[in-house]
């Protein structure tokens, strides 16, 4: 049987360190620019922290993704590239990467550097998957989180590289890599600058009845009230008032996250070699209990126990928790 | 709109000062919100803190909630909730989903800080307590669980 890696998320230095400390194998990070999906305010690496994060990492026995997982608008490739070199020349044990170019120029400069497509690349296919493995030689694709485990299996076995399946965390609308609802309401991009709902154009106003309503670039996403638990303000969480129905309705997605503590078992036997928790944009808090909480469970698996699984519900959006499509196509 | 005056002001002057000698990485993180005008309330206490994070010359004042200034980002939760925030040991995201934490004003500004206080390697709490030794230890420990109590709005056990 397998032994999935443990891939944990980290938006600050402090994060990697505690990822790494509570049992992470493998732990991804990003630098301070649009390079990566994760472009928010206060987040992210300096070249240095990350110099210092890979050392703190590789003196643990764990690894060191970078995500360059945005698409680099015309005329700016620049910026990936040395974001390209740059971690690799710190000692980055794989870059994740979502454009073609990147990975292009990532295969032909560091060929000995591991290259991972990132699940913004939206490859759900095996004859998409083969294709980047031929041309990059991508040895590891995150799968996007719209597939059932017999879909997973089907895939593993018709491909040559590993997979990474995400088991924790956002759930969004499932179209990484294109979807383009922020751009439409803010003019930033989340697939070129790495900004889904860019904060500086997200407001909270207290209502008089006690709740709140959420706002993206003066579009109403949501009017929570007074007990009511709270999402995101992402245009696909919001809920919306339309014709053909009587009350607002989520038109896309609930606010809930994915989490697959169930599905372990099943997962490894469908032949994914990695575990991804979802959440650089999350705090310290938030990473130590997650990768704590799913070293244990993968440990009970792997030595054939039954996974103890802890109570996650506390740190999910909106307090609601999904096993997603790995469970049915009915899930939405 | 005055600040409380007396003993408590110093304190916090002190303290601000203190912090931002000892950790000028949170500065970078901040970024272009080092000027940006907080409001931290514990809902459960009479005052309020008054933030402007700036690198040189960092305010923190106290006023009565009644009296608070203007400002241009407000961060409210009950005492033991922020304390546990800023503490690294409660994600803010969370306790915004159960809408323990009420975030208005300039969002980006909210959350930058955030981000970068979550960097800190030893809690803010305890390196302001640190300031004053075993009696700064002992009244931390007092203030934890004084927050704790249960009689306080919103508190956890």
């Amino acid at each position: 049987m397998i032994k999935p890696d443990l891939v944990c998320p980290a938006g600050t230095p402090a994060a990697l360190r505690d990822a790494v400390d509570a049992g992470a194998d493998c732990v991804y990070c990003g630098f301070q620019n649009a390079t990566n999906a994760r472009n928010f305010p206060g987040l992210n690496f300096t070249p240095d922290e990350l110099d210092r994060g890979i050392a703190y990492a590789h003196a643990r026995g764990a690894k060191v993704l970078v995500a360059l997982n945005t698409f680099p608008p015309a005329g700016k490739f620049e910026l990936w590239r040395q974001a390209v070199d740059g971690a690799v020349a710190r000692g980055a044990d794989a870059l994740i990467v979502a454009d073609i170019g990147v990975a292009s120029y990532a295969a032909e400069a560091h060929p000995d550097t591991r290259l991972h497509l990132s699940v913004q690349a939206s490859a759900s296919s095996p004859e998409a998957i083969k294709y980047y493995c031929r041309e990059f030689g991508v040895r590891r694709v995150v799968l996007p989180r719209i597939l059932t485990i017999p879909e997973i299996k089907a895939i593993a076995q018709a491909i040559p590289c590993e997979i990474e399946a995400f088991i924790f965390g956002n759930h969004g609308l499932m179209l990484e890599g294109r979807c383009s609802l922020t751009n439409y309401v803010t003019g930033q991009s989340t697939n070129m600058d790495g900004v889904c709902s860019p904060a500086a154009d997200v407001k909270f106003e207290p209502l008089p009845d006690g709740g709140m309503a959420s706002r993206l670039g003066g579009h109403m996403l949501d009017c929570f009230g007074a007990g009511d638990k709270a999402g995101y303000p992402t245009l696909c969480k919001g809920r919306y008032v339309a014709p053909c129905r009587s009350e607002p309705y989520y038109a896309f997605e609930e606010p809930l996250s994915l989490n697959l503590a169930p599905m372990l078992a099943d997962l490894i036997h469908a032949g994914v070699h990695a575990f991804k928790i979802e959440g650089r944009q999350r705090s310290r808090a938030y990473v130590q209990k997650v990768v704590a909480a799913f070293r244990e469970a993968i440990d009970d698996v792997s030595d054939g126990r039954a996974p103890r699984v802890a109570d996650l519900i506390g740190l999910t959006e909106g307090q609601k928790q999904t096993e997603g499509a790995y469970k049915s196509k009915r899930w939405r | 709109m005055a600040p409380l005056s007396g003993a408590l002001q110093r304190l916090l002057a002190r303290l601000a000062r203190k912090i931002a000698t000892d950790n000028p990485s949170v500065f970078d993180r901040i970024g272009p919100h080092v000027a940006t005008r907080f409001i931290i309330d514990p809902v459960n206490l009479p005052i309020v803190l008054y933030l402007e994070p700036r690198r040189e010359a960092p305010v923190l004042r106290a006023y009565l909630r009644s009296n608070a200034p203007q400002s241009d980002a407000q961060i409210a939760a009950s005492l033991w909730q922020l304390m546990r925030m800023i503490d690294g040991e409660e994600d803010g995201d969370a306790m915004f989903f159960s809408r323990d934490l009420k975030v208005s004003g300039n969002t980006e500004a909210v959350v930058a800080l955030r981000n970068a206080l979550d960097d800190l390697d030893r809690p803010l709490a305890e390196q302001a307590a640190a300031q004053f030794g075993a009696v700064g230890r002992g009244a931390l420990a007092l203030a934890r669980h004084i927050a704790a109590r249960k009689p306080f709005r919103g508190a956890q056990p």
